[in-house]
């Protein structure tokens, strides 16, 4: 459907609108610490954090036809790859992390040294959860498991994992997870700045993923994505190998999902296993849906709109909160496949046809 | 190592297998004659075992002297339940959806959402036990050391009936032979008179029962929560990957796989541990039979 | 008109079993190269098998497959593609959601890698092949359509144009003029022979007009095996084809 629209002449004043209008969108977003207070801006990082990985989910459901029910395991990584660090930061040499404190453990286990050094952090946050999505990717693609297939293998792994993480109590520190964070690179934690910085930082990173992203599904790359979800198996006898692009797509997404953990992390203040299980993994799915899926600016807008819902909706109502997510899938699924999206387009075009003709 | 530990495990899985396969029965039938996952299968799951509790209730308050026969009532009505929400689910959602299998999949999880925060309104968010019928209590000694209970023989046994009953079902009925010819050529069969339509919600519907009548067996055992179902739904469905899809033999031996696997496992280590491993072989064991153990020849490209 | 060239596809002794039924029995089977090499076959007689052995889509149980002189009996699908085998299946399998132009570039592009598609650079041979096949298959005023909005016979062209984009040494059609107007028969026949001045061609057909009008070689598949092959004349006379075959097809 998008190849129909796409196919229609565009007057050349329109084509530059989308750019202008992104540029607009991060000036306006750069900005918000000038116009919003601390808590509502907090709010609106952690959001964005999370657009971060809605992106990603786009770019392997909405182009390439892969639905993972498992993201909340690579965000869930790279939350826990900050939070490691996070717990690390402030502590007298041979103190250990409250959290072990209290399990009984003496001595700093492996896996934690790492997580005193900031850069060997950022390295890991920005190669493992892409590298273990890769080689999940890879080993099920390889089966030639897609489709329900694939998307209940990804939910199977949500359940593992975040079984593992609360099993793995004086690791994670369990079911409560890992809080408590007190400073970071030198300094305090909560204090203003270092909120703003965060936020800033969430911005930039956003930013920058979406332009890669917008890149990506307009190139020759998006033409092969879209072959893949529509043929994979035809690709093939075209000398093809699908496997390759699907689980480098899926590691791009696994990719952003990690960063997007990465950045929620310190703006929320905790990670625990909840948020990395089955319920928050597809509810991510429900952000790309309401937005319209690919589109990218869909998956944006979807996650923005649907974690202000459900901030606003499940602390007033928090009943009320399961029905509605419940029903919203049920919704857009049956009446707005193509979310917000396409009912902007739907209205766009009503307008159009109502308004003078502008043409000779 | 205790050999009669070992046994009493090895034959707690064997419970534990017969209600996936229960599920993975209903599941496998749906999946094989309309490619799509119903999300919302543990939730009939649930419903079921929700209708033993419910029929204990009943008993308890109109007929406490007969209590102990609340169960007898409860497992034709666990299945007759969920085949009826079965039904109902496949002609007012999947049958909107056809042809588009990821989209089914999101809307019954919407679905599957929605029945679960019912249940809590209903049922009340803490689990609520089913007691064991009189007659299901005490077991079968072996030896000194090893009890095999009644209650776990049982299920057992309904499981085999289960199969026996989908087996005649699929090769010995009218429905069941339209059933096997729509999985086979949908068109074709279209075009020779079958009402493809009735045929998916008659499956469907059928399918659904199963899940229920595995919810009504594990009431028995465990106790029953909003959320039971969903624990399930994955289990069940790996049962389907593993076994290979519109195989009953391949969903036999892929729920006892998983089911016995998972109990050795954690008889060794831990209940996480053993999920953690059965997913882990599970994806390896793909790797080399991609198409599961029994796998079903075609010729369709895509 | 056999015109006995170098060998470009050795096939040997080759056997697939499906459920204990043996749909390639020992197949042993030569093509030559710039020949239009037509294989015919009652229902069963395991022609699409043998598309599906030599393409790699299916694995043999015994025997070999040689093309170019190389061994590909254990190769994965999409390198013998690489080497230069192109497969039109049965029924159109072009990519509905892309344009036309799209749907050549996917087949045209010189490197099939990850890394290629990533920088997505459209070199000027990648744009002539493309070009090209737009005009064999005369469909460059449609080049900015999707595919899916094509009629039938337009998408078997397509498909036709997107395995010629590859370049290939051999072109394997499976049933090509299936569902076609006369017309649209008549423009494929042209095209085939076109073709086939330059490249190997393997089609597998039913039509016997059709067969006749492109055929310089014909191999009769029977029960898994080789029958006969020779020219249409002589394929046509043999006693035992019309038995097993020329028989089943009259009546």
């Amino acid at each position: 459907m998008a190849t129909v629209a796409a196919a229609v002449p565009v007057p050349r004043a329109a084509r530059g609108a989308p750019l202008l209008l992104a540029a607009l969108a991060l000036a306006l977003a750069a900005a918000a610490p000038l116009y919003l207070s601390q808590t509502p801006l907090n709010l609106l990082g952690q959001f964005l954090a999370l657009a971060i990985l809605a992106i990603g989910l786009d770019l392997i459901w909405g182009y390439a036809g892969i639905l993972s029910l498992g993201q909340g395991v690579f965000f869930g990584i790279g939350g826990y790859l900050m939070a490691m660090y996070l717990k690390m930061q402030g502590l007298q040499p041979g103190q250990l992390p409250d959290f072990m404190t209290w399990s009984g453990v003496t001595s700093l286990p492996l896996v934690w040294h790492p997580f005193e050094s900031f850069p060997l952090t950022l390295l890991l946050v920005f190669t493992l959860p892409a590298l273990f999505a890769y080689a999940f990717g890879a080993l099920v693609f390889r089966s030639r498991i897609r489709g329900v297939y694939f998307s209940i293998m990804t939910q199977a792994l949500a359940v593992a994992v975040s079984t593992l993480f609360v099993d793995q109590q004086q690791l994670t520190g369990g079911s409560s997870g890992l809080t408590g964070f007190q400073s970071i690179l030198g300094h305090s934690f909560y204090a203003n700045a270092t909120q703003i910085a965060f936020y800033e930082v969430t911005v930039v990173v956003l930013a920058a993923v979406f332009a890669v992203a917008w890149y990506l599904t307009r190139s020759h790359f998006g033409v092969l994505l879209r072959a893949v979800r529509d043929g994979e198996n035809r690709l093939r006898f075209f000398g093809y190998n699908p496997t390759v692009f699907k689980a480098f797509v899926f590691a791009l997404a696994g990719l952003c999902a990690g960063l997007a953990g990465a950045l929620y992390v310190p703006q929320n203040g905790i990670i625990a296993p909840g948020m990395l299980g089955v319920v928050p993994s597809i509810e991510m799915v429900i952000w790309v849906a309401v937005g319209g899926r690919g589109t990218i600016v869909g998956a944006l807008i979807g996650a923005l709109v649907v974690s202000y819902a459900k901030y606003y909706l499940s602390s007033a109502y928090p009943d009320f909160w399961l029905f509605l997510v419940g029903t919203l899938f049920v919704v857009v699924v049956l009446f707005f496949p193509r979310g917000l999206m396409g009912l902007a387009e739907l209205a766009g075009r009503a307008l159009r046809r109502r308004g003078p003709p502008s043409e000779t | 190592m205790d050999a009669a530990a070992a046994v009493s495990q090895l034959f707690n899985g064997l419970s534990t297998a017969s209600i996936l396969l229960m599920m993975a029965l209903g599941l496998a039938v749906i999946f094989g004659l309309m490619g799509v996952i119903n999300m919302a299968h543990g939730e009939l799951m649930t419903l079921g075992a929700y209708m033993a509790y419910s029929c204990q209730l009943l008993f308890a308050h109109l007929a406490p002297a007969a209590g102990g026969w609340s169960y007898l009532l409860a497992l034709p009505l666990s299945f007759a339940v969920s085949a009826l929400l079965g039904w109902a689910i496949e002609v007012a959602l999947v049958r909107h959806l056809y042809g588009r299998p990821l989209e089914t999949l999101l809307a019954t999880w919407g679905l599957s959402l929605i029945l679960q925060q019912s249940f809590r309104e209903v049922f009340g968010s803490n689990n609520v036990f089913v007691s064991t019928p009189g007659a299901l209590t005490g077991g079968v000694a072996i030896g000194s050391s090893i009890q095999l209970p009644y209650v776990r023989l049982f299920i057992l046994a309904l499981a085999a009936l289960a199969l026996v009953g989908v087996f005649l079902f699929l090769y010995r009925t009218r429905n069941g032979l339209m059933i096997r010819s729509v999985m086979q050529n949908r068109p074709m069969a279209a075009s020779c008179g079958i009402n493809t339509r009735r045929i998916d919600a008659l499956t469907f519907a059928f399918g659904s029962g199963l899940a229920g009548l595995a919810g009504c067996a594990l009431a028995l055992i465990g106790s029953v929560g909003p959320t039971t179902g969903q624990n399930y739904i994955v289990d069940s469905f790996m049962v389907v990957v593993l076994g290979g899809v519109g195989q009953l033999l391949g969903t036999v031996v892929g729920a006892f796989s998983i089911g016995e696997a998972h109990a050795l496992i954690e008889y060794f280590t831990s209940s996480t541990a053993a999920k953690v491993a059965v997913f882990t072989l599970i994806i390896l064991f793909l790797q080399a039979r991609p198409a599961g153990l029994f796998p079903s020849v075609s010729r369709a490209l895509d | 008109m056999t015109r006995p060239g170098e060998s470009i596809l050795e096939v040997s002794d080759l056997v697939v079993e499906f459920d204990g039924f043996r749909a390639l029995d020992r197949l042993s089977f030569v093509l030559y190269a710039n020949v239009l090499t037509v294989v015919i076959g009652p229902n069963g007689a395991g022609k699409t098998t043998f598309l599906d052995v030599i393409t790699g889509r299916t694995r043999a149980h015994g025997g070999s497959v040689r093309f170019l002189g190389r061994d590909i009996t254990e190769l994965a699908d999409y390198r013998i593609a690489r080497l230069g085998m192109a497969r039109k299946f049965q029924a159109p399998t072009v990519f509905p959601d892309l344009s036309v132009r799209d749907n050549l570039r996917v087949a045209a592009a010189p490197v099939k890698g990850l890394w290629s598609a990533l920088r997505g650079r459209l070199t000027p041979a990648t744009r002539a092949a493309i070009d090209e096949a737009l005009a064999v298959t005369g469909l460059g005023a449609l080049a900015a359509r999707p595919a899916a909005a094509l009629s039938h016979g337009q998408r078997q062209w397509l498909e036709i144009g997107m395995a010629l984009a590859t370049q290939p040494r051999l072109l394997l059609l499976d049933e090509p003029i299936a569902g076609m107007t006369g017309e649209e028969v008549d423009r494929t026949a042209e095209l085939l022979q076109e073709i086939a001045r330059r490249r190997s061609v393997l089609v597998i057909e039913h039509d016997m007009s059709f067969v006749r009008r492109i055929a310089q070689r014909v191999c009769v598949f029977h029960q898994g095996r080789q029958l006969v092959e020779g020219s249409f004349e002589r394929i046509s006379a043999d006693e035992r084809v019309r038995e097993v075959y020329l028989g089943v097809e009259a009546s």
